[in-house]
C-alpha cells in the first residue's frame, strides 16, 4: 500500500505504542496535521500554546510512564521552540521523540521562510537527530528514533521531516526486523570480575552508603536496590532524581544528598567509607568540592553510561550497564551485614536535624513554603504525582513531600528549567490518567508557560496548579541575601492576580494567605475533574536549609539554627 | 573536565558510518567536552559505508578513556580506539612551497631532499612543491631544515595512524540503507506488507 509520508508518520508512531501528542501546527508540518484527521480515534493531538509546552508535555509524559513522549511542532521558530524542552530532556535522560516539519529539500539551505538547521542547533542537547531526505527512509528512521530514545540511557531523539517528504509516496513498510546500529551497543550486564570486586569493597566496609540516582527508577531497579540495602544494611541517600526509588519511609533511607540536602545524607557521605553510587552521575550540586568530596571513601560507581564513571568522581569499581541486571548478578553473592554504629551515627545526625526542622518552629501570621508543601504531602496521603518547576519550592517539596513510589515526583534536575513544572504535569496526566497530578510551581516559572492553562481547560485536564508566591524569584533572592549583601536586583516580581487570571481562563480558583486554609482550598482543587488553581502567598523571605554555597565543601553547610539560638 | 592538561597528545582512531554530519557531530563533541583537537583526517575505507577518522587531541593519557567513551556514545560511531598504547603506524603528509629562485636554493633543496622520505613533486623558475611523507616528529624536522631556504605556502594532512599486526581495527556490517532497499524489495515481491 502506497502512503504519503505524512501518513507513515501517523502509521509509524501507532506502531511504536503512540497514542498521545503533543504539539503545534504550521506551514512545513501541514501535510502531518492533515494526516492526522484520519487517524483521530487512536492518536490523539494535544493543541498546546507554545512549543516549549509541547516538549515539556512530552517530557513529563515519559517521566511518569517511562514510555517514549512525543512532540512535534513546524520548521523554523516552532522547532527552536521545542529546545529548552529537549536541553532538559537530555540533562535528566528522559526519553522523548520530536519530530519537526522542515522546509522542501530544494529549499534547504537557501534561507527559506521558516528555515532553521534544525538538527544543527539541537545536535549537542539531542541523543540524537536525523533529517529525512527519503521517504523510504521514514518508517525505519521513526523506529530507529524509539529504539535509540529509550534505550540504554534514555534520551530525547528528534526526527527532522521536510515538507516534501511528507508529501511524498512510497510503499509503507513496518521494519519487523530488530535495529542494525553497529556504532550503537548499551552496555548491559557486568562481568564477573567487577561483580566481584565490587562485593570484596561491600563486605570491607564499615560505613558505607548507597547514592540512590534516577538511574534506578528508569531500569525498574527498586526492588533490588532495596534488598541490597535491607541485606547489608546499608543506609541509602538519594539524589533530587533518585527520590521515590527507595520508599521515604524506609529506615534505612536517610534523605536527599547536596546542595539542599539532608545534612544526615551530606555528612554521611563526607564519613562514609564506601560509597555505592547506582544510576547517579556526581552532578556539582550533589558533590560540593570535589577535592574535599567523601575523601575516605572507596566508591562503587554502576551506571547505563560508561562516560559517566570516571568523570567527576574516580571510581574504585567502575560498572558500566543496566542497574538491575548488574545488582541480579550481584544479590545472590551478597552475604548480610550490620553496621549498628554507623547507623546510630547518622541516626544521632537525623535527629539534630528535626531539631532544626521549620515545622517545628512558632511562626505565627506567616505562610511558609514548606507548610503548604508538608499539608498537601498530607492531604493527597503522600500518593499525588507532584510535578516541580525550579527554585526554593522544589528543593522544600524534595524536603516535605516524601515518595514512597519510583516516577512520582518530575521535576527539572539537571537542567533546572524554569517553566517546566505546569506542561510537564499536564503530560503527566495524559500519561498517568487515573493519579492526582499537582503542579507545584513558583510564581516566577509559572509565568514562563501560564499560556498552557488554556491547553489545561480546551483538553480538560485534572492537573492542580499550586502556585507558590512569595512575590520574588526565590531562590536567586536566597543567594543574594547570602552572597550579595541583600541586594535584590531584578527579583522582586509584581505579578497579576493568579486567581483573576485562572478566572479569564475558566479555571476554578482558591487564593490561601493563611495555614487553616490550605485543606479547604486542597480539598477543593481535588473534587474538581478538570485543572485548578490555587494560590498560596507565602513569605516573602523565606530561606531553604541546608544549603551548601556552590563550589563549597559538602560537609560545610549553612543551616537553620535551632530554635532559641538565632 | 575544565581542566585540559596539555602535557602530551592522544591519538585516536574511529570507525564512523560514512553519513551526512558525522564530522559535524564529532567535532561538535569535542567543542563542548573541551577536548582540544590538535588535528583531524577522515577518509573512506574499503567499506565504502564506513569511514575512518584519526584525531590528535591535546591531552594526557587520563583524558584517553573519557574521550574514547564520550566518542562512543554517538550513535554514528562504530568503533574508537585509543592507538597510543599498542605498537602502530603512523603517517602525515606534508606539501611545502619552498623558494627555488637560485641555483644555492635549488642545491639546498635537493640535498635536503635526499636525507628524508621527501621529493620533489613541481618545479617551477621561482618556487618548488615538496611532498613529505612521514611520522609527525620526522615531519616537524624536515620543515626545521627546508625552513632558511624560504617557506612560501604548507599545508599539512594531519596524522593519520594504523596499529600494527593482526589486532585488526574494522568491523563488517550490513549498511543500514542496503538492508532498507534489500527489505523493501523481499516484501514487495512476496506481497507482504502493510
Amino acid at each position: 500500500m502506497k502512503l504519503k509520508g505524512s501518513e507513515i508518520i501517523m502509521e509509524s508512531l501507532l506502531r511504536e505504542g503512540v497514542d498521545v501528542m503533543f504539539g503545534y501546527p504550521g506551514g512545513a508540518i501541514l501535510p502531518t496535521y492533515d494526516a492526522m484527521s484520519q487517524y483521530e480515534d487512536r492518536l490523539h493531538h494535544v493543541l498546546v500554546r507554545h512549543e516549549q509546552g509541547a516538549s515539556h508535555m512530552a517530557d513529563g509524559y515519559a517521566r511518569a510512564t517511562g514510555e517514549v513522549g512525543v512532540c512535534i511542532a513546524t520548521s523554523g521558530p516552532g522547532a527552536t521552540n521545542l529546545v529548552t524542552g529537549l536541553a532538559t530532556a537530555m540533562m535528566d535522560s528522559s526519553p522523548i521523540v520530536a519530530i519537526t516539519g522542515q522546509v522542501p529539500i530544494p529549499a534547504i539551505g537557501s534561507d527559506a521562510f521558516q528555515e532553521t538547521d534544525v538538527t544543527g542547533v539541537t545536535l549537542p542537547i539531542t541523543k540524537h537527530n536525523y533529517l529525512v531526505t527519503d521517504v523510504r527512509e521514514l518508517a525505519y528512521t521513526i523506529k530507529e528514533a524509539f529504539h535509540i530514545a529509550r534505550t540504554g540511557r534514555p534520551g530525547p531523539v528528534l526526527v527532522d521531516v521536510p515538507k516534501d517528504v511528507q508529501n511524498a509516496e512510497t510503499e509503507f513498510i513496518w521494519p519487523d526486523d530488530d535495529i542494525v546500529l553497529p556504532g550503537y551497543d548499551p552496555p548491559w550486564a557486568a562481568q564477573t570480575h567487577e561483580i566481584e570486586a565490587a562485593l570484596r569493597l561491600i563486605a570491607e566496609a564499615e560505613r558505607p552508603i548507597i547514592l540512590a540516582g534516577h538511574g534506578i527508577i528508569m531500569s525498574g531497579a527498586m526492588n533490588e536496590v532495596r534488598e541490597l540495602a535491607e541485606r547489608a544494611q546499608i543506609p541509602v541517600s538519594l539524589t533530587l532524581l533518585g527520590k521515590g526509588a527507595m520508599p521515604e519511609d524506609h529506615p534505612l533511607v536517610i534523605g536527599m544528598m547536596g546542595m539542599h540536602g539532608e545534612a544526615s545524607s551530606n555528612l554521611a557521605i563526607q564519613e562514609a567509607d564506601l560509597l555505592i553510587a547506582l544510576g547517579m552521575r556526581f552532578d556539582d550540586r550533589v558533590t560540593g568540592n570535589l577535592k574535599t568530596y567523601a575523601q575516605n571513601a572507596r566508591k562503587i560507581h554502576i551506571d547505563i553510561d560508561r562516560s559517566e564513571i570516571n568523570k567527576n568522581v574516580r571510581a574504585d569499581v567502575g560498572i558500566a550497564g543496566d542497574l538491575k541486571t548488574v545488582l541480579t548478578q550481584l544479590l545472590p553473592k551478597l552475604e548480610g551485614k550490620s553496621h549498628p554504629a554507623w547507623i546510630g551515627q547518622i541516626r544521632d545526625w537525623l535527629e539534630d536535624s528535626s531539631e532544626r526542622d521549620i515545622l517545628n518552629y512558632e511562626t505565627p501570621g506567616i505562610l511558609l513554603t514548606a507548610q503548604v508543601v508538608n499539608d498537601i504531602w498530607k492531604l493527597t496521603g503522600g500518593d499525588a504525582i507532584t510535578v516541580t518547576d525550579v527554585g526554593q519550592h522544589q528543593m522544600l517539596e524534595a524536603q516535605y513531600y516524601p515518595h514512597q513510589r519510583p516516577a512520582t515526583l518530575l521535576t527539572s534536575g539537571g537542567l533546572g528549567t524554569m517553566g517546566f513544572g505546569f506542561p510537564a504535569a499536564i503530560g503527566a496526566k495524559f500519561g498517568k490518567p487515573d493519579e492526582e497530578i499537582w503542579a507545584i510551581v513558583g510564581d516566577g516559572g509559572f509565568q514562563m508557560t501560564l499560556c498552557e492553562m488554556a491547553t489545561a481547560v480546551q483538553e480538560n485536564v485534572n492537573v492542580n496548579i499550586a502556585i507558590i508566591n512569595n512575590n520574588f524569584l526565590g531562590m536567586v533572592r536566597q543567594w543574594q541575601e547570602l552572597f550579595f549583601e541583600k541586594r535584590y536586583q531584578a527579583t522582586p516580581m509584581v505579578n497579576p492576580d493568579f486567581c483573576k487570571l485562572a478566572d479569564a481562563y475558566g479555571i476554578p480558583n482558591r487564593c490561601v494567605t493563611q495555614r487553616d486554609e490550605i485543606e479547604e482550598a486542597v480539598r477543593f482543587a481535588q473534587d474538581i475533574d478538570g485543572p485548578t488553581l490555587i494560590e498560596f502567598v507565602v513569605e516573602k523571605e523565606e530561606m531553604v536549609y541546608p544549603m551548601v554555597p556552590a563550589g563549597a565543601d559538602l560537609h560545610d553547610m549553612k543551616r537553620r539554627p535551632k530554635p532559641g539560638e538565632a | 573536565m575544565a581542566e585540559v592538561k596539555v602535557d602530551s597528545k592522544v591519538t585516536v582512531v574511529a570507525l564512523v558510518e560514512n553519513e551526512p554530519g558525522v564530522l559535524n557531530r564529532i567535532a561538535s563533541l569535542f567543542r563542548r567536552r573541551a577536548f582540544n583537537i590538535d588535528s583531524l583526517t577522515v577518509g573512506r575505507t574499503h567499506r565504502p559505508h564506513i569511514s575512518r577518522m584519526t584525531i590528535r587531541v591535546d591531552a594526557g593519557p587520563e583524558y584517553a578513556r573519557k574521550i574514547a567513551t564520550n566518542l562512543q556514545k554517538l550513535v554514528n560511531v562504530i568503533d574508537v580506539r585509543v592507538i597510543d598504547n599498542e605498537p602502530h603506524v603512523e603517517r602525515d603528509l606534508a606539501l611545502i612551497k619552498v623558494r627555488n629562485d637560485d641555483a644555492d636554493s635549488r642545491n639546498t633543496i635537493t640535498e635536503i631532499c635526499d636525507r628524508y622520505p621527501a621529493r620533489i613533486v613541481d618545479v617551477g623558475p621561482k618556487v618548488a612543491i615538496i611532498e613529505m611523507v612521514g611520522t609527525e616528529d620526522i615531519i616537524e624536522e624536515f620543515i626545521e631544515q627546508v625552513r632558511p631556504i624560504g617557506i612560501v605556502e604548507m599545508i599539512r594532512t594531519g596524522v593519520v595512524s594504523m596499529g600494527r599486526g593482526t589486532r585488526i581495527h574494522d568491523t563488517n556490517f550490513i549498511n543500514r540503507r542496503t538492508l532498507v532497499e534489500a527489505a523493501a524489495k523481499a516484501r514487495s515481491s512476496n506481497g507482504h506488507n502493510v
